[in-house]
């Protein structure tokens, strides 16, 4: 701590310098910030649901594909399925196209395979009973600013009626509310009566996107789902069941491997950053060489000026990146506000810092390592004599 | 009168190239402590290089160099540094003062290297700056300080570790006459009120004349000792 000055004061040598490489760092792990907590939505996807006991079955050719709904009375009746349920992704814009949020046309027990999601007696039957009737989360119902009664017209972009609209229009019955904030994005979802769905719609009758199974017996969901596969195999829809989890996992890998996108796009931004920075400081020794060599006359040791470059550098690229992250943590709330689930991305949390502290120290030691091997290793009547 | 720094058939060659110069030949040469020695000589002709290896900044090519007992010459890079830190001041013809820091700071800089606490290296720091009479320049940076004052407080910078022995580069060489008188007088009460023992390399003979000895180098060779009477 004792040389923090000299360290401090080095930096400050060139304010305008510095406040550039610090702007540039900044902007490096802003970036890293928010495509971090991109990646990190996607790598944790399922991981926190908290029905570990259902199951999904879906087309095994593609997500996309619906299955009939006569399978729902015999995945019902395979052995250690406790209920079964069944929904319809619907696609639907309100207002405008940017007003995205996910919602789905869902049968009346669907809500009952999800626990988590407090919505009282009265709304979940007033669900069952209201044909047109639908029920949002809390935080999707806050950012439009619905209450219960209000009509919510949403524009078909898959499923017109039969008469050619795509003008549907649901009455709000119900709000539910996701106890586990880390979960809070589960809010940002519409369900409306299957039944009206199916009656209403131009084609697709008779089918459902996917269902969902609550399995009684946790241990035994592999054996489940197995046994919910070989209800269809050899069939033209055959499905492929597995857990929410697993699910969840899978969905999101059709965007492609968002890890390694990522991880490339922050190769190219930390590549240029180390060399920017690393000229930084290389220039920023090679101007100070006769004030290391001072140094070194009253009786700093090699290793203390190796020493001092390396933590002017580490400190340079954690003031920028720390700034950086900050900004990157406003950026993340305001966007998960503005867009809603239409990204997912997590809070810039610990484990986010973590590995951006981690990255500032190893680009900290990385650029500042040749210059501080020159300051280190400088003889010191050459550097005086200004050789 | 002890010998405090003992130098015995040093050599010192540089290779420039493939040429090897010789800059300094077999020289032997005895100054004993709480001397003020004066060393003068043409350009080239190693008075500086004699002085780094006094300093410990610079090893011999052949020879020894005895300085307080210790035989420096022999000493590894670090354990010359920390020898440095403990027994030698160093004043340069440019000060060298680190533009960034405040004089206080600077002054301190020898500290660091100590286990002294942070108050008391201010102290310290304050009265070495005292004694070189920059005490109310404390706060001033490098650049806020005319030349002479820089030479004071570098000179503070040298003596606050309280070292044996001080060696000065040409510390006039950029100085006007004044600052000049100035700062010989302050390395002349050093030397009589403090008992520091003072190396100092000088083309002027007037600066000369401070010190209570000069030493004349030629071609890398002791010419002659003379002993002047003081000013």
């Amino acid at each position: 701590m004792k040389y923090l000055h000299l360290v401090l004061s080095a930096l400050l040598r060139r304010k305008t310098r510095t406040i550039f490489t610090l702007l540039s760092v900044l902007a490096a792990f802003l970036l890293f910030g928010l495509l971090d907590s991109v990646r990190s939505a996607f790598a944790n996807a399922g991981h926190d649901i908290a029905g570990v006991d259902r199951l999904v079955t879906v087309s095994r050719i593609s997500f996309t594909l619906s299955l009939p709904k006569s399978l729902l009375e015999r995945i019902a009746s395979t052995p250690g399925v406790a209920e079964v349920s069944y929904a319809n992704w619907f696609g639907g814009v309100y207002q405008d196209p940017k007003n995205f949020f996910a919602n789905e046309a869902v049968a009346a027990n669907f809500l009952d395979l999800y626990p988590e999601w407090q919505l009282s007696p009265a709304e979940r039957e007033a669900f069952r009973n209201t044909r047109t009737g639908a029920v949002v989360g809390e935080r999707l119902a806050r950012k439009y600013q619905w209450k219960l009664g209000d009509k919510i017209p949403l524009q078909a972009t898959i499923f017109p009626q039969k008469g050619g609209s795509n003008a549907w229009t649901f009455d709000l019955v119900g709000i539910f509310h996701e106890n586990d904030p880390k979960q809070k994005d589960q809010e940002d979802v519409l369900f409306f009566n299957w039944d009206y769905f199916d009656e209403a719609r131009a084609f697709g009758n008779g089918n459902v996107g996917w269902y969902v199974s609550r399995v009684s017996d946790r241990k035994m969901a592999a054996r489940v789902a197995q046994a919910i596969d070989m209800l269809s195999v050899n069939s033209d829809h055959e499905t492929k069941t597995q857990t929410e989890q697993a699910f969840q996992a899978s969905f999101v890998s059709q965007f492609g491997d968002i890890g390694m996108i990522v991880g490339m796009i922050m190769s190219a931004v930390f590549f240029t950053l180390i060399l920017l920075t690393g000229n930084t400081m290389a220039q920023a020794v090679r101007e100070r060489v006769p004030e290391f060599a001072v140094l070194k006359t009253i009786g700093f040791s090699n290793r203390s000026v190796l020493l001092l470059v390396l933590a002017e550098s580490v400190l340079l690229i954690v003031l920028g990146g720390a700034a950086g992250l900050l900004l990157a943590g406003v950026a993340v709330s305001a966007l998960s506000v503005s867009i809603g689930g239409a990204l997912p991305m997590l809070p810039v949390g610990a484990p986010i810092w973590a590995r951006g502290l981690a990255i500032m120290v190893l680009i900290g030691l990385l650029v500042g390592s040749l210059p501080a091997r020159r300051g280190m290793r400088l003889r010191i009547v050459d550097a005086l004599a200004g050789r | 009168m002890n010998s405090l720094v003992e130098v015995s058939g040093v050599s010192k060659v540089y290779a420039r190239g493939r040429e090897q110069i010789e800059v300094l030949h077999h020289l032997d040469l005895q100054i004993p402590t709480g001397d003020f020695v004066a060393l003068m000589g043409p350009s080239g002709s190693g008075k500086t290089t004699l002085l780094n290896l006094i300093g410990g900044l610079d090893v011999p090519t052949d020879g020894s160099i005895t300085v307080g007992g210790e035989r420096i010459d022999r000493l590894s890079e670090g354990a010359l540094a920390r020898w440095r830190a403990a027994h030698v001041g160093f004043v340069f013809q440019f000060y060298n003062l680190l533009p960034v820091l405040t004089a206080r700071r600077n002054v301190e800089l020898p500290l660091l290297l100590t286990r002294l606490s942070a108050a008391q290296r201010r102290r310290n720091a304050d009265i070495a700056l005292e004694l070189v009479g920059l005490r109310d320049r404390s706060a001033h940076k490098p650049g806020e300080l005319s030349g002479g004052q820089q030479q004071r407080v570098a000179i503070a910078r040298a003596i606050v570790s309280d070292p044996t022995l001080l060696v000065c580069d040409e510390p006039t060489g950029d100085l006007d006459r004044q600052s000049a008188a100035e700062v010989l007088s302050l390395l002349q009460r050093l030397n009589r009120e403090h008992g520091k023992t003072i190396i100092m390399v000088t083309h002027d003979p007037k600066a000369a004349e401070y010190a209570s000895h000069t030493l004349h180098l030629d071609k890398g060779t002791l010419v002659e000792h003379g002993e002047l009477p003081l000013p």
